[in-house]
């Protein structure tokens, strides 16, 4: 059986059913780490002090990593165009580097937790810490989680694009709303536990 | 054809140029904290007004939400308006509390 409006907008929406189905869920993750950042300020506000971010932690690595999601971010939307001007090769080299630049933001991080455990600095050891920690390690889990969904569409993209290369481009833009929400949250992580 | 490829074109463009602004707008983050040294209210103001500008460039136009439908422009509108109340659930909280006491 077909499955309806993968291509093609349904009329009453005017958006094909994917479309709609990812931005319902980028909504339900944008409460999930809007609870987060309510939890964050409630433990800032009330605490009777809060450390300086960059005293515990490390700035330029952070900086890196910023540039580093920034730039996944282009070459996630790159892709997408490649596929709209139905250039599979140059398609798939961007999503390959997009896969790259999510494994340096995951290096970073190793070392940059490894650092703080190397310091004995654990989630339990400060709230800060303990916020810090789940923050960061939900936000690792989306880069890991795109990752996974980018690899597939890069190594399994070749059969759907010669099927219907319409409906791949549609995927392709999808999984890149959510690369660039994940992008998205860490620009505010990024100033918020580390430079305030 | 043609129009197609140079539509594509122009995105390309402008994606380009958001990128760029994102690598200005985080090294202007990271300098403002560097060496502008300001009291920790308007260094966190300066800190999440360049954030917001940078989250609307990423949303707008790597997101296509700038030509998006308005269906999905609700749904985000909802959205942020619930994001809001979860982030003042704390602060009702404490005054809650406070007109208790």
């Amino acid at each position: 059986m077909e499955i309806p409006y993968i291509v093609e907008p349904r009329q009453d929406t005017g958006l094909n059913n994917g479309k709609l189905g990812i931005w319902l869920f980028l909504a339900s993750e944008v409460m999930l780490f809007g609870a987060l950042f309510a939890a964050y300020i409630m433990m800032r506000v009330g605490g009777p002090t809060w450390p300086l971010g960059a005293s515990i932690l490390n700035v330029p690595m952070a900086t890196l990593n910023t540039l580093v999601l920034i730039t996944s971010s282009i070459t996630m939307v790159m892709a997408w165009a490649s596929l709209m001007r139905r250039n599979y090769s140059a398609y798939q080299l961007y999503m390959f580097a997009t896969v790259g630049l999510g494994l340096v933001f995951l290096t970073v991080k190793y070392f940059e937790y490894g650092h703080k455990f190397h310091d004995g600095l654990y989630p339990s050891t400060s709230t800060f810490l303990a916020i810090y920690f789940t923050l960061t390690g939900l936000h690792m889990l989306h880069v890991i989680a795109g990752m996974v969904v980018i690899t597939y569409f890069a190594l399994a993209g070749r059969s759907m694009f010669r099927k219907n290369p319409q409906w791949l481009t549609n995927r392709v833009e999808n999984t890149g709303l959510f690369w660039h929400f994940v992008d998205l949250v860490w620009i505010f992580l990024f100033p918020v536990l580390y430079l305030m | 054809m043609t129009n197609h490829a140079e539509a594509i074109d122009q995105h390309i463009r402008t994606y380009l140029l958001v990128f760029g602004s994102l690598i200005v707008l985080t090294l202007l983050t990271v300098g403002s904290w560097h060496f502008l040294h300001l009291p920790i209210g308007p260094h966190i103001a300066v800190a999440l007004i360049i954030a917001t500008i940078k989250a609307t460039l990423v949303a707008c136009f790597f997101m296509h939400l700038i030509s998006e439908r308005k269906l999905i422009l609700a749904v985000l509108a909802l959205t942020v308006v619930f994001f809001f109340v979860l982030l003042l659930l704390p602060v009702m909280t404490s005054l809650g509390d406070q007109v208790g006491h």
